[in-house]
């Protein structure tokens, strides 16, 4: 089953100069699936935060049409079982939390839901034992590291028990241990849960986890497939303002003094383990 | 050499007396050299933004000194607003603050207030535009039409029209893609060794610290924890996983393979990974 299918999208927005257009989408067309973990890469201006927010109907459609779960999102009767089927995280995790009580603040959205009071205590005490966060209940939001802010506000969404989160840049403002808590979080989800992710980031190693990965240039797809696929031609992917993680950068460069290393080594062991092997160490 | 900046034993405690009280930065202590390039890296609230706001003024130490070329910069009013000149200070995300109605009016903001003559603030804004890669038609447009990875080079641009000797850097490239991000630190790289400037930028990518830096100094809990080379400071890789922190993927996966057997020396950049499979290679 689809969780979002976009077809022929096309979106252009108001410029600053008076009467001027700026397209973002002509015709694209993309297809995420129920439960697959989908990471969307492009460089700064290339359409994927547009793209996204179409996907729980902050942005609708200038042509095409956008379906999330069969429901189409123009339609404005539709918008609350489409903003409960998709959840949205944004990169800066203190625009996002609104209470001074981290369980308050969990409760927010199922509250606006108007879920019965039994039940949100039920979901929120879930949603934080899931992001790992339950231990820090009745703490300031405040006074919590960045990567413990961003598991709040997806312990948020998840309380409202979407089928789909769309995290954008989630990890752009963390050190490298929020980065990692919140990597982990979202594949647990994932794997446990069967909730679909979509992941906009510009950390080729972050995309590497996914399932799936999907390239967004000028508002076109230009990559679509398995991380191992789109990071091995990474000649491609340079010319398109990308990279690809560490691991394969480093095997390309050693292919250049003759060896010929697989481009597709995106954990480190496996790349020790080839590099071992070429370098004759068996 | 006598050394630019100087940071003797130096606390700063918020909201002191009170329950809020948070030591955080605790007696810490280093000094820098003209056209050094350091990075700085630790967990959040490891201290980083409130030492960063110490070596320009802008927060006073609880106790202990900042010194610039030898001088105090607290002990007199008149070195206080020399630092905030000489010393330079791009925060996060920087392109929020522009507000100007042309790009060159944002970037002889700093020039401006400086007091300097037209002819000479014209001559810097041109200059640091050119540095960071904007053209002369796009100085005359609004800086919220460009894009993003555009914006912040203009933001920077801004600091560095006022040729700071010291430049700091809080996260420069956080939320740009990788050709934008590898742009940006070319910038500044290049007024770095133009001006002989200082630089010192904090950053969550230990890659780009590796690939950048001659020197890195690492917070932990307030405090200074190491200060030394990157070749150093990496070669410490339990105890900077403990600090929240991480290695770079080319030191992994080098430390693997010695760990396998092969004598091979630790590396922090890909360069001298390549480097070291040569000799490796040219030894047997």
């Amino acid at each position: 089953m689809s969780a979002i299918k976009v077809e022929k999208l096309a979106y252009s927005y108001v410029g600053l100069e008076q009467g001027q257009s700026v397209k973002v989408f002509e015709d694209l067309d993309l297809e995420i699936e129920q439960g697959t973990f989908v990471a969307i890469l492009g460089s700064n201006g290339s359409g994927k935060s547009t793209l996204a927010k179409h996907f729980n109907a902050i942005l609708l459609p200038g042509g095409g049409k956008c379906h999330v779960y069969g429901m189409d999102t123009a339609d404005e009767e539709l918008l609350i079982p489409i903003r409960r089927s998709v959840g949205m995280v944004f990169q800066n995790p203190d625009n996002q939390i609104v209470a001074n009580v981290v369980e308050e603040d969990v409760a927010f959205a199922p509250e606006n839901l108007g879920v019965a009071s039994p039940m949100i205590r039920h979901r929120v005490d879930n949603a934080l034992k899931q992001v790992g966060m339950y231990h820090y209940r009745t703490h300031a939001p405040h006074l919590l590291s960045g990567g413990q802010k961003q598991r709040i506000a997806i312990a948020g969404v998840i309380a409202m028990e979407p089928r789909c989160i769309v995290l954008d840049e989630p990890t752009a403002m963390l050190d490298p241990k929020g980065r990692r808590e919140v990597m982990e979080t979202v594949a647990r989800l994932n794997k446990e849960k069967g909730i679909t992710v979509v992941l906009i980031t510009h950390h080729m190693d972050e995309a590497a986890k996914a399932d799936r990965v999907v390239v967004i240039h000028k508002g076109v797809v230009r990559a679509d497939g398995r991380p191992k696929e789109v990071f091995s031609d990474i000649d491609y992917m340079h010319e398109l303002g990308l990279a690809a993680p560490e691991t394969v950068e480093l095997c390309h460069e050693l292919n250049k003094l003759g060896y010929a290393l697989p481009l597709d080594l995106l954990e480190s062991e496996d790349c020790a383990q080839a590099l071992y092997n070429a370098l004759g160490g068996n | 050499m006598a050394p630019i900046l100087e940071v003797r034993n130096l606390t700063h405690v918020y909201s002191a007396g009170t329950p809020f009280e948070h030591r955080a930065v605790d007696d810490m202590s280093f000094s820098v050299q003209r056209g050094e390039f350091i990075g700085i890296i630790g967990h959040t609230g490891s201290g980083k933004s409130t030492l960063m706001q110490h070596l320009n003024g802008l927060l006073k130490p609880t106790s202990g000194q900042v010194l610039l070329d030898g001088v105090d910069i607290h002990s007199d009013k008149k070195f206080t607003r020399q630092a905030r000149f000489r010393v330079g200070l791009v925060f996060q995300y920087p392109e929020y603050q522009l507000f100007e109605e042309t790009v060159y009016k944002d970037i002889a903001f700093g020039p401006k207030n400086m007091g300097l003559k037209a002819e000479e603030i014209d001559r810097r804004v041109r200059e640091a535009a050119k540095l960071v890669g904007l053209t002369d038609a796009q100085l005359e447009v609004s800086p919220f039409d460009l894009s993003g990875g555009q914006k912040r080079r203009v933001a920077i641009a801004g600091v560095i029209a006022m040729e700071p000797e010291v430049l700091i850097l809080d996260e420069p490239t956080a939320g740009l893609d990788p050709a934008s991000r590898a742009g940006i630190l070319e910038n500044i790289e290049t007024y770095r060794k133009t001006k002989n400037a200082t630089i010192m930028m904090v950053s969550h990518s230990m890659n780009d610290v590796a690939r950048l830096t001659e020197r890195l100094l690492v917070l932990s809990g307030s405090k200074l924890a190491m200060d030394g080379t990157p070749a150093q400071v990496f070669t410490r890789a339990d105890e900077l996983l403990d600090m929240g922190l991480d290695i770079p993927d080319v030191t992994r996966v080098f430390l693997r393979l010695k760990q396998l057997g092969l004598p091979l020396e630790p590396v922090y950049t890909i360069e001298q990974a390549v480097a070291a499979v040569k000799k490796l290679k040219e030894g047997k």
